[in-house]
This record gives structure tokens, C-alpha cells and sequence, in this order.
């Protein structure tokens, strides 16, 4: 299986849902609009050729730009094709909602729930979305480029002295 | 007692408070809060390279309500900060605490937003070890120099009067 191919069965596949794709150092990666996210990635895991079973890693991006400012990247692999997989998607700033992948690979559950947390990425039909690393009560999305390096005074609080 | 063969029929005299503050800085038993990479040097200096027991201070004790001094070995994260505070709030008085490493003393190479920039922000600390981790020796350095201030009634923390007569002093720092 090589990057081509795989190309190719993506592009008659979802001929209507392709934006973009650019190779990079042998590794593809494929940017799809965030509404048929669930489909491709469904596609990518249950075709019996490509069998993308294993989501290596889920992570978000921001891009700090006036449009399409949060990404989120899936990074695919096939045990059986020995073959590397980047799939990216990218929503607005107003409205940063994604349908969550977990109902196709559960691993996916823990990385949504980093993402949201250090983006404000909203996943949506997540089972469990609550913060992974900040307090439950903290506010703010630490790895959100507006975001101080040392924080908002004030938004964690220490115990007394 | 071999005591009775050194002194025959004469006999010592002390103060209680000194004879009670000996006792105390010769059985400091510490809390490990072992967070992050200081921990293995912290473990080192129990172990028996090192052996923590020549100062009386071996039994690592995983209960607050059991220990004297609380080792915080580690990065603190302002989420951890509530438990380490909660775990110090748990020990007896009187209670002493080192703050092992740079990142504990002062955020260290760590310099973020999740980060504390210092225990001291939020614990009284007794002695500060310099290191990044501080070797085991230094951390003995560290233990012996609050020894002394326990000998001499020192303590940064907050201790009632009918525990003993404690009075507050600077905090010290360990160097190799």
C-alpha cells in the first residue's frame, strides 16, 4: 500500500468531501471538511483493503487566523498495510464543534478529552467530555496561542497559607 | 542501662524541652510527596547507599498522621498544590518541611502557567535544596541542617503552646 493508492481510493470515494492533500517527507496527509469527519474516518477503518485500525494519535491545533482557526489531526495507522496515515480537519473560532470519533476507535476517548482541554475543542457525542489535566473549574484553554505563558493571575487558586 | 555504668551514682541535668527536642531531631520521620524526578533521589537517600537511618530518618512514612517532616520532592502543579497542602494539614504538630530541588523552591527551569513558582507560595518551608535533582548527600545535608534548627526549638510552621516552647526562624538552604 502506498501513499498514491491510497490517494486514490479517498478521492473516488469521497469525491465531493476532499479539500486538500500534500505529501511531506513519504507521509500523506488528507484535509476533509469537519462535517464528514465521521465518515471518512469510519471508511478508513472498516475498508478491507486500507484497514486503518489503529488511531496512533489525536491532537488539535490552533492556527491563530481569522478563519479555520482550530484544527484537529488524526493520525492513522494500518498494522496490516504497514502504512502511515494524517487526516486533518478544521472548524471556526465561533462555533469550534467536531463530531467525535469514539463510537470508531475508543481510544479516541482520552485524546478528545486532551484536546478539549487544551483547546476548547467541542466533541460532539463525546460519552465523558470533561477536563483531563486543568482543575474542572478552570476557565481558560492553556494551549490557545491568546493564552499568557504564565497564565491569568488568579485563575488557579493556591490554598492558604 | 549502659547509662547506669558510665554515670554510678551521679546523675544528668537538662531541660525537658531540650531533652524532648533531642529525641525529636534524632526520629524525624518523613512524609515522601515524592511528585516527580526528585523522588529517586529521594529514595537513594533512604536506601541503604546513603542510609538516611544513620540520622534516625529511614522509616519513610506513607501516612501524614505519622510523620515530623514532609519531604516535597518534585514539580508542584497548582492542582497538586491542594493535595500536598491537605497532606501537610494531616500531619501532627510539630511539623517541618523541606522543599527538595529547584522546581520546588522556585518553579524552577518550569516557568509556565500550571506551575508553582515555589511551595513557599502556599507552605511554610524549614530548609530549601539546591539541585536539579540534589544528590543524596545533599539532601542528608539538607536533613542535618534541620536537625539543628529542631534542637533549637525552630519551627516555620504554626505550633500550640502546650506542645512545646517553638519559635519561628529564617528558612536555610542546603548547598554541596
Amino acid at each position: 500500500m502506498d501513499n498514491q493508492t491510497v490517494l486514490e481510493r479517498l478521492k473516488t470515494r469521497f469525491a465531493d468531501a476532499f479539500v486538500e492533500s500534500r505529501e511531506f517527507r513519504g507521509e500523506l496527509t488528507v484535509v476533509v471538511p469537519k462535517d464528514r469527519i465521521v465518515e471518512v474516518c469510519s471508511f478508513l477503518k472498516n475498508d478491507a483493503d486500507l484497514a486503518y485500525e489503529f488511531l496512533s494519535d489525536l491532537c488539535g491545533i490552533d492556527m491563530y487566523t481569522p478563519e479555520k482557526r482550530f484544527g484537529v489531526i488524526y493520525n492513522l495507522l494500518s498494522l496490516k498495510n504497514r502504512h502511515r496515515l494524517r487526516i486533518k480537519t478544521f472548524v471556526e473560532e465561533e462555533n469550534p464543534k467536531v463530531q467525535t470519533i469514539t463510537g470508531i476507535w475508543g481510544t479516541a476517548n482520552a485524546h478528545e478529552r486532551e484536546t478539549y482541554d487544551m483547546f476548547g475543542i467541542i466533541f460532539v457525542g463525546h460519552p465523558d467530555l470533561r477536563r483531563m489535566y486543568m482543575p474542572d473549574d478552570f476557565e481558560y484553554h492553556p494551549l490557545r496561542k491568546d493564552f499568557p505563558l504564565m497564565g491569568i493571575p488568579g485563575s488557579l487558586p493556591l490554598p492558604k497559607k | 542501662m549502659g547509662l547506669d555504668k558510665a554515670l554510678g551514682d551521679s546523675f544528668l541535668t537538662t531541660k525537658v524541652e531540650d531533652a524532648i527536642n533531642w529525641c525529636r531531631k534524632n526520629s524525624l520521620w518523613p512524609m515522601p510527596m515524592g511528585i516527580s524526578c526528585c523522588a529517586i533521589e529521594m529514595m537513594a537517600f533512604a536506601g541503604p547507599r546513603f542510609d538516611a537511618s544513620r540520622f534516625g530518618s529511614e522509616v519513610l512514612r506513607f501516612s501524614p498522621r505519622q510523620s515530623d517532616v514532609m519531604l516535597v520532592a518534585g514539580t508542584t502543579t497548582y492542582k497538586m498544590a491542594k493535595v500536598v497542602r491537605k497532606i501537610y494539614d494531616q500531619m501532627p504538630e510539630p511539623k517541618w518541611v523541606i522543599a527538595m530541588g529547584a522546581c520546588t523552591s522556585s518553579g524552577g527551569m518550569y516557568r509556565t502557567y500550571s506551575v508553582v513558582q515555589g511551595i513557599d507560595l502556599f507552605l511554610p518551608v524549614d530548609v530549601y535544596v539546591a539541585g536539579c535533582p540534589p544528590r543524596p548527600d545533599n539532601l542528608l545535608n539538607a536533613l542535618m541542617l534541620l536537625q539543628r534548627k529542631v534542637q533549637k526549638g525552630e519551627c516555620r510552621g504554626t505550633v500550640p503552646s502546650y506542645i512545646g516552647d517553638f519559635h519561628s526562624s529564617q528558612p536555610v538552604t542546603a548547598t554541596t
